[in-house]
């Protein structure tokens, strides 16, 4: 449908026009959201290779998998790998069916079924949320075994790398929580569901991002 | 189930949208290739376990390999590029080709060409 058509159909039938068509007959929102995912993808691809660039070069521990040398306590004593592969392998999985979920509420809304989008979408912000709850686990757990921000190499890539993306999937959390919210309210109608998608889209690339983040960091030694 | 279940739903532009059965399915496969990579992690890594030998110098292509399937399956069926206009399958994907360009320059300049000439 070109611009004209919509704008004419809309007219005729005296209605507001919920979509903000452009020259190409596609929503703007979408594609603004669609050119946002664009620039993320490179600001993320920017922070994994300086992961990959220091990779290895660490000279003091903690490190991800091998044993070595690190500071606790104020003296260097041996310590182990400090990655917690399961834990990680759960959290992966847990958002991997987060998208599940999300595209599930998307179908509800789309259909008008308001019971499968607010057990769905809850759904899909409690996995988000037990996805955060993990990395800040993590994180504690980390700090605590002797690797702050600053400790080495690793640690300065692995907390900006992960922590860019954990601060995504929080605000990701917080997007979707208020369309939880809207829908609760009953103001998630099929022709507003246009909104949901634009989160769910943000989601899923929040989603994509850590299947890639996962085997780099987590499973390449 | 409506027959538009069963069918799937048209987007603006007229295009089918997948079934709840299908995100069903590729949910599946995706926690299957999650699986596999956890597997050829600790087989690759262990080496008292079976198979060891033959996946150990493997793991690495391996794992990209699956990860970019996975990547594929969200991307085409849950963010419906498969679908939708080429228009978003563009704005993506010409980013992604920029953004895997610009980490494997980074990688090799910091690797191989600043440890030689340095």
């Amino acid at each position: 449908m070109t611009v004209a058509q919509a704008a004419t159909a809309s007219a005729e039938h005296g209605e507001i026009d919920e979509h903000h068509w452009t020259s190409t007959g596609l929503d703007t929102r979408k594609l603004a959201i669609w050119g946002f995912i664009g620039s993320e993808c490179l600001f993320f691809a920017s922070l994994i290779a300086t992961y990959l660039v220091y990779r290895g070069q660490s000279l003091v521990g903690p490190l991800p998998h091998t044993e070595s040398q690190c500071m606790l306590d104020g003296k260097m004593q041996a310590c182990e790998g400090i990655f917690e592969i399961p834990l990680v392998t759960f959290g992966t999985a847990v958002l991997l069916f987060s998208s599940l979920f999300v595209v599930l509420a998307l179908y509800g809304a789309q259909k008008g079924d308001r019971k499968m989008l607010i057990t769905w979408l809850s759904a899909t912000v409690i996995c988000g949320l037990f996805f955060i709850g993990m990395q800040v686990y993590e994180f504690y757990h980390f700090y605590h075994k002797g690797l702050g921000y600053s400790t080495n190499l690793f640690s300065s890539t692995f907390y900006t790398l992960t922590g860019f993306h954990g601060s995504h999937v929080t605000l990701g959390v917080i997007w979707l929580s208020t369309m939880l919210v809207l829908a609760l309210r009953g103001k998630l109608p099929p022709e507003k569901a246009l909104n949901l998608e634009l989160a769910a889209l943000y989601w899923h690339f929040v989603d994509v991002v850590w299947i890639v983040i996962f085997p780099v960091v987590y499973l390449m030694r | 189930m409506s027959a538009h279940a069963t069918h799937g739903h048209d987007d603006d532009h007229g295009h089918s949208h997948p079934t709840p059965r299908t995100y069903l399915g590729v949910g599946v496969i995706l926690f299957a290739l999650t699986a596999l990579e956890v597997l050829a992690y600790e087989v690759g890594h262990r080496p008292t376990w079976p198979l060891h030998a033959l996946v150990e110098p493997m793991v690495v292509p391996i794992l990209l390999i699956l990860s970019a399937f996975k990547f594929v399956l969200v991307a085409g069926f849950y963010m419906h590029l498969k679908q939708d206009s080429k228009i978003f399958t563009n704005l993506f994907v010409w980013p992604i080709v920029l953004a895997v360009a610009l980490a494997l320059a980074l990688v090799i300049l910091f690797n191989y060409w600043v440890k030689e000439t340095f």
